[in-house]
């Protein structure tokens, strides 16, 4: 599936919830099951600090080149909606996340947390997201050239 | 007896829905809300009376420094200091703290002298010491807090030194709702000749005070957390200091004259107010102060201990619910966890219920990092706010618990 065919579908399953706790619920669930990032990767170099929650990632290519990112957070919702990204954009070459308009926080009612003024590490992940997928993308194309 | 349903009436904004349900404002801390006459005064005043202070010949500007200098005298009176010309309007806290840090500092602090703070400051109450101590080469220095959230008073005399040259300490804590006995910390300080810059911004609103008999050096506050403007703040300083102080930001009207080769300051209050002031926020303020002593601060004050104890005990039935700050002596402000639920979670439910508080660290990293945890959820009442409020809040951190526990 592309990266928006993906957001499109957590569209679709968002439509299902009209009450904001069904979908904090939802969203708990997903932070729940979303696999631990390696211990390796929960480190303050990894850390995306915010006032409010904090938030890990990392990001590595695997065989295919295809990216993909491990991501947690202290706070529950928080690591619901991170989920929801890592859903969205792991699994994608470097040259799609780069190019990946994000779409699907706006419509499912939860475009507050992506604001510059909640400081929960989630903006900033999406940042830190991109600049994997720029760098990963650079060096693939320098091999190429190789 | 404070009659609260009537109060809620003279604020506007409490009456609303948010996410479909009856608003409940809980974040009084971080502002507070403003009073109807306080909106219809800045609404006059820019539609009918605005002229720039200080500075014009005509009607409207005249108009507007009587009703600045009276503001100011407002303030002087609510605070109880000797002299107007000892309140300085500025911007904030914030401001008034960096002024005192930066004219007092270029004045009084040298290489290798101690500023001493207490452990539970808001930043604000610690970097602009810092930043005087980066530029001095002085020290600063830290009273610690108890477990309970009380100063530990008896190592103030042991961290004064011949070298410190001031000490600057919160009236109230904004995590923790502690009431510190500033009067004793100035008499200890000032018994060593250190001069006490007292930070009531979590203060000023929940209770009398009176710097002459604080003894206070400084005492700085806000206006929009007590139910004044934004963009507004006091810094009350004793005669004597603010006479020697240089001014820390030059400009129009801190002037007495200015030549290429010499300028002549003002006489206080005006040398310390460079540039055009927020004369409207000040005068917004004054009538902020008004309004609490026509409604009767006395009774307001008691109205906020009876929300607070009655907070206390209800938060209490949440089951894992752990409160920082249990100081005999609190403002009506509860810092809390619930077990290991985090506390942006727990805000991000409550948000969604139409109830306003805070999450984070509060802008105390130190403090709150002390108790080995990265943030509280925080609420903070005022006196427009009421025990069914605290219902609503005791219902949806049974929700949150539901959700999340």
């Amino acid at each position: 599936m592309s990266i928006q065919e993906i957001q499109d579908e957590i569209v679709e399953e968002f439509s299902a919830y009209d009450d904001w706790m069904d979908k904090y619920n939802y969203l708990i669930e997903l932070g729940k099951e979303l696999p631990p990032i390696k211990p390796q990767y929960r480190t303050e170099q990894y850390l995306i600090d915010g006032c409010s929650s904090r938030v890990w990632i990392h990001a590595e290519l695997d065989q295919e080149g295809k990216m993909i990112i491990t991501a947690d957070s202290d706070a529950i919702i928080t690591k619901g909606i991170v989920a929801l990204l890592i859903r969205v954009f792991s699994g994608h070459t470097p040259e799609e996340i780069k190019d990946a308009e994000l779409t699907f926080i706006d419509k499912v009612g939860l475009k507050e947390n992506l604001s510059p003024t909640r400081a929960n590490g989630l903006l900033s992940m999406i940042h830190q997201i991109r600049m994997y997928a720029l760098a990963y993308y650079t060096k693939q194309q320098s091999e190429k050239k190789d | 007896m404070l009659n609260v349903n009537k109060i809620r009436e003279d604020f506007p904004i409490l009456d609303q829905q948010v996410y479909g349900k009856p608003l409940v404002y809980l974040d009084n801390g971080a502002t507070t809300q403003k009073p109807r006459v306080v909106l219809e005064t800045i609404d006059r005043l820019y539609n009918r009376e605005n002229g720039n202070v200080h500075r014009g010949v005509h009607h409207l500007s005249t108009l507007t420094t009587e009703n600045y200098e009276s503001a100011r005298d407002t303030v002087r009176k609510y605070i109880h200091a000797a002299h107007t010309h000892e309140i300085i309007f500025t911007h904030g806290t914030t401001s008034s703290i960096n002024a005192v840090a930066f004219s007092f500092g270029e004045k009084y602090v040298h290489a290798g002298d101690e500023i001493i703070v207490s452990g539970m400051e808001h930043h604000a109450n610690i970097v602009p010491w810092q930043m005087l101590c980066e530029r001095k080469e002085a020290r600063l220095k830290v009273l610690p807090v108890d477990e309970t959230g009380d100063l530990m008073l008896d190592k103030l005399e042991d961290l004064i030194s011949d070298k410190t040259r001031l000490l600057a300490v919160t009236q109230v804590s904004n995590v923790l709702g502690t009431i510190n006995p500033v009067k004793e910390i100035v008499e200890i300080a000032h018994a060593h000749d250190v001069p006490v810059l007292v930070d009531g911004a979590q203060g000023i609103q929940h209770g009398k005070t009176d710097v002459q008999d604080m003894d206070c050096d400084f005492y700085v506050f806000s206006g929009h957390k007590i139910y004044g403007p934004t963009g507004v703040g006091v810094l009350y300083g004793k005669e004597k200091w603010l006479n020697e102080m240089p001014p820390y930001q030059g400009g129009g009207d801190m002037i007495k004259k200015v030549r290429f080769e010499k300028t002549i300051y003002e006489d206080l209050p005006l040398k310390f107010e460079a540039g055009t002031m927020n004369y409207i926020g000040a005068i917004g303020l004054g009538k902020a102060i008004e309004y609490l002593q026509k409604t009767g601060l006395d009774d307001a004050v008691a109205w906020e201990k009876e929300l607070l104890d009655y907070a206390t005990a209800r938060l209490k039935e949440i089951p894992g619910l752990q409160i920082y700050g249990n100081s005999a002596h609190k403002i009506s402000v509860i810092s809390f966890l619930i077990g290991d639920i985090h506390h942006y979670d727990t805000g991000m439910i409550l948000d969604k219920l139409g109830i306003a508080v805070r999450t984070g660290h509060h802008c105390a990293e130190p403090l709150v990092e002390s108790y080995g945890i990265t943030g509280t959820v925080r609420a903070s009442f005022a006196f427009y706010n009421t025990k069914e409020e605290i219902d609503v809040l005791h219902n949806g951190l049974m929700k949150v618990v539901e959700m999340l526990g």
